[in-house]
């Protein structure tokens, strides 16, 4: 069968499932003994299981088989939950999305599951660590899921064993070379019925009869006769390889019972799962409960049609492409625009300016398909800090607020590493030990906030947690030894000055180096990765009572409003959300302090920079004119005043890069756009402006 | 047997060269090229290509030539070479040629002032026209230009 084309969907729905089953393990940790969330991994499991049997990856399918071993004893409360098992399934579920991350990157999907499969198979004997954490094991006798007891055999055969009969389970094996296994057959049970009553046999008598069975069947049996005598017996019978007898007692028989309750479950269970497996077209393999296999599939395709989706997958590239064109139609619509002013005819115009409104309300529905959930960073979080705290013998709750607040797909892609770094770095160095907490009068469980929201033209995404804060003489000291600031500087920062220090390169606190964090290269990076997004973060911290990182980040990055600034014969655009206010300035306001040239702005004092001078403008000069034109433009909470010679006003403008082989020579200039007259306009960077 | 190069020709400073046709998008008459600050002197700008902004460097800058006014018959040939596309403003652009490979010989050191490793071959036509082979991935090279850069701090 030609599986590529199912590949992507595989992959897709892996992924889902993925999630779904450390999600609920994750919950499951919460509150061990709801039985209804290992339904629903038991469920996840089973049909990634099937999904990877039918695609051919069968460590893939092993491990996940076994896991559903380990959960559909769990399930049946014939074990429960403990810290060992958890352990084990993560690690199961760590190793399944390794599996699947090399299938995404083309590889076989390979891995080595052995060992895994070895503790689970372990876990299903009942050999947790020796600690017989196993209810009950499934009696010795090996009393298969096939034979499965009615309520009224189970009471024949308790009320034989009353009136002192012996109950037997008989597992007969035919010779490989039989020619004749009905036959064979017959005479067992012709013994067996001389000496008492057969109560239950699989496959049925009829089926027997009608040598509908492989090479051994079995039964269980009520009699008065001697075990001996009855083996010797049924030996006796030729072409019969073997004839195993186990007593059935009391005790086995409640286990019977119970067994039997299960297998009711397993059946609607098996149900329930092929009605899943329906709804994404892979088949479900061989259901685990052979006598459920018949019933499963006439209620699977009543309960399939149920849930419709309200959602279709699509492919990244016809997003990118819809967004590519659109960018174009916006160019033609500004140029139209211009167009029609200079034309003056009023028909024209009306119909330029409807055009304006469709593509803009086209632009929302563009850039809001590009939008996903930051969901789908923040739903490997819990799983990161529950393991972090673990090997930190911590205990941390993570509270997740705003998690469907939506953000730019290009955004999301990048946002993920610098977000593990923080939460790492909360985790670690900001909330304490246990002993710690306790000795400090703080709750034994640390807590860390991740929060997301929209602001404005803006997302915020909040890392907050209760620990200890930041110790600005540790951090000052700190600074000065690794030569990040000199003593006269330490001096005058503010608080806040002295915590964005620890964004600084090679800037660590950890006194010593731990695995997690503490490398000194973390928080650089983060920084520069959310100023390359057009973002910024800032650090709020109160000693002793924790700390808040703060991330602001753009909603989009690919059509942004701008002011288009003039600059002689060159034109320019300045980000929106960086300009705080427009305005002119006299050239007599022009002060010098320390040679750099300031202004009043608002009763505080501002540095001027000349946009001329910085980009070298060939026939502009700002200090020829008396009075000129300036932008206050901000930088986390610095401004600065930008002259500039004339404003052009504000227009949406459609990111472009600027090419390969000028990329990275260049600081002030973030960027280019292509203006309605088709020529090219440079994208200035506000924060290159600001030191 | 030899082989069969198609190549574009163009002119600069009265000297032929030539480029490989497949390595040449399109060749487009001068548009209007919009300055990117902090470059070095032989990158012109930025053009718009239908869409999408393109790098346009002088090719007599780059080969240390005398650069000259831009006249009617000056043209932008966008090619792409190394994952790059970069427009070369060059002095007229006006044929299409086939080369049979084994007219290429190796370049001797200097040729009209342009460094060698500039040069892929030179190809002799006829009996006096000389066509120069450029060797884009050096042409194209980021080297130079941040070189460039760390000298002009």
């Amino acid at each position: 069968m030609e599986m590529n084309q199912y590949m992507s969907i595989f992959i897709d729905e892996s992924n889902d499932h993925l999630q779904s089953l450390n999600e609920n393990m994750l919950r499951l940790e919460q509150q061990p003994e709801d039985i209804g969330i290992v339904q629903i991994i038991f469920r996840s499991a089973h049909t990634l299981k099937g999904m990877s049997a039918t695609m051919g990856f069968e460590d893939l399918a092993a491990l996940t088989h076994e896991m559903e071993n380990v959960l559909d004893l769990v399930r049946n409360s014939k074990l429960s939950m403990n810290g060992q098992i958890f352990d084990t399934l993560f690690k199961c579920l760590d190793a399944l999305e390794a599996m699947v991350q090399d299938i995404i990157n083309g590889g076989t999907g390979k891995g080595d599951v052995a060992d895994l499969v070895e503790r689970l198979k372990a876990i299903v004997k009942g050999d947790v660590n020796g600690s017989g954490v196993v209810k009950a094991t499934v009696p010795a006798a090996g009393l298969s899921a096939s034979l499965v007891l009615d309520q009224y055999q189970l009471s024949i055969l308790s009320q034989s064993l009353e009136s002192g009969h012996n109950a037997y389970y008989i597992e007969v094996k035919v010779r490989e070379d039989c020619l004749l296994k009905a036959a064979r057959a017959y005479m067992v049970f012709d013994v067996l019925e001389r000496n008492g009553e057969v109560v239950k046999a699989y496959p049925s008598v009829q089926e027997i009869e009608q040598e509908q069975f492989d090479r051994s069947f079995s039964v269980y049996y009520i009699t008065q006769a001697e075990e001996g005598l009855l083996r010797d017996q049924i030996s006796r019978v030729s072409e019969i390889e073997s004839a195993i007898l186990n007593a059935v007692d009391r005790a086995s028989l409640e286990e019977l019972g119970r067994s039997q309750g299960e297998a009711e479950k397993a059946v609607e269970a098996a149900i329930k799962e092929s009605a899943a497996t329906v709804a994404i077209s892979t088949p479900p393999p061989v259901s685990l409960v052979s006598a459920a296999d018949s019933n499963a599939t006439r209620p699977a395709a009543t309960n399939a049609g149920n849930a419709a989706p309200r959602t279709i997958r699509v492919d990244i590239e016809r997003l990118d492409s819809l967004m590519n064109l659109f960018s174009e139609l916006l160019i033609d619509r500004v140029r139209l625009e211009q167009l029609a002013s200079e034309v003056r005819r009023n028909d024209l115009t009306e119909t330029v300016e409807h055009m304006a409104r469709v593509s803009a309300d086209l632009q929302n529905i563009v850039l809001k398909l590009r939008m996903v959930p930051v969901e789908s960073v923040f739903n490997r979080f819990p799983r990161m800090v529950r393991d972090l705290a673990k090997s930190l013998d911590k205990k941390v709750d993570l509270v997740i607020v705003g998690a469907e607040t939506e953000l730019d797909r290009t955004v999301i892609d990048e946002i993920g590493d610098p977000l593990v770094h923080l939460i790492r770095n909360a985790v670690d160095h900001g909330i304490e030990s246990i002993t710690e907490r306790v000795k400090l009068g703080k709750p034994e469980v640390g807590t860390v906030h991740l929060r997301a929201f929209h602001s404005g033209n803006h997302v915020f995404i909040e890392i907050e947690e209760d620990g200890k804060g930041i110790n600005r003489p540790k951090v000052l000291e700190t600074a000065i030894k690794r030569g990040v600031i000199t003593d006269e500087e330490a001096k005058n920062l503010t608080d806040d000055e002295v915590n964005m220090l620890i964004f600084a390169a090679g800037f660590s606190t950890a006194d010593k180096v731990s695995d997690i964090s503490g490398r000194g290269v973390g928080l650089d990076v983060v920084k520069s990765k959310i100023s390359s997004l057009g973002g910024h973060v800032a650090v709020h911290s109160t000693l002793g009572a924790g700390t808040k990182f703060s991330i602001q980040l753009p909603l989009t990055l690919s059509i942004i409003a701008a002011m288009l600034i003039k600059l002689g014969s060159e034109k320019y655009a300045f980000p929106l959300s960086s300009i705080v206010e427009t305005g002119s300035v006299k050239r007599s306001e022009i002060r010098t302090l320390h040679g750099n040239r300031i202004i009043d702005y608002r009763q505080s004092i501002i540095p001027v920079v000349s946009l001329a001078a910085l980009v070298q403008s060939p026939d502009y000069r700002d200090d020829e004119e008396a009075e000129t034109e300036m932008l206050v433009v901000r930088k986390g909470d610095k401004l600065a005043a930008i002259l500039v010679d004339e404003f052009i006003g504000q227009s949406e403008i459609v990111l472009k890069p600027l090419g390969k082989y000028l990329a990275g020579s260049l600081d002030v200039v973030s960027g280019a756009t292509i203006l309605g007259d088709g020529q090219v306009a440079l994208i200035v960077d506000p924060n290159a402006l600001i030191k | 047997m030899a082989e069969e190069l198609k190549v574009i020709v163009f002119t600069l400073a009265h000297e032929e060269y030539g480029i490989e046709v497949d390595k040449v998008r399109t060749i487009e008459r001068m548009v209007p090229i919009t300055r990117v600050p902090k470059t070095p002197a032989f990158v012109k700008g930025v053009i718009n290509l239908r869409g999408i902004v393109i790098p346009v460097i002088d090719l007599r800058g780059r080969f240390g030539l005398a650069e000259t006014e831009i006249t009617e018959n000056s043209r932008i040939i966008i090619v792409a070479a190394n994952d790059l596309e970069v427009g070369f403003i060059v002095d007229s652009a006006n044929d299409v040629m086939d080369v049979m490979s084994d007219a290429i010989e190796n370049p001797p050191e200097v040729l009209g002032g342009i460094k060698a490793k500039y040069i892929s071959g030179v190809a002799k036509i006829g009996d006096s026209r000389l066509l120069i082979l450029l060797n884009l991935v050096e042409v194209l090279s980021r080297n130079e230009i941040i070189q460039l850069e760390q000298f002009g701090e």
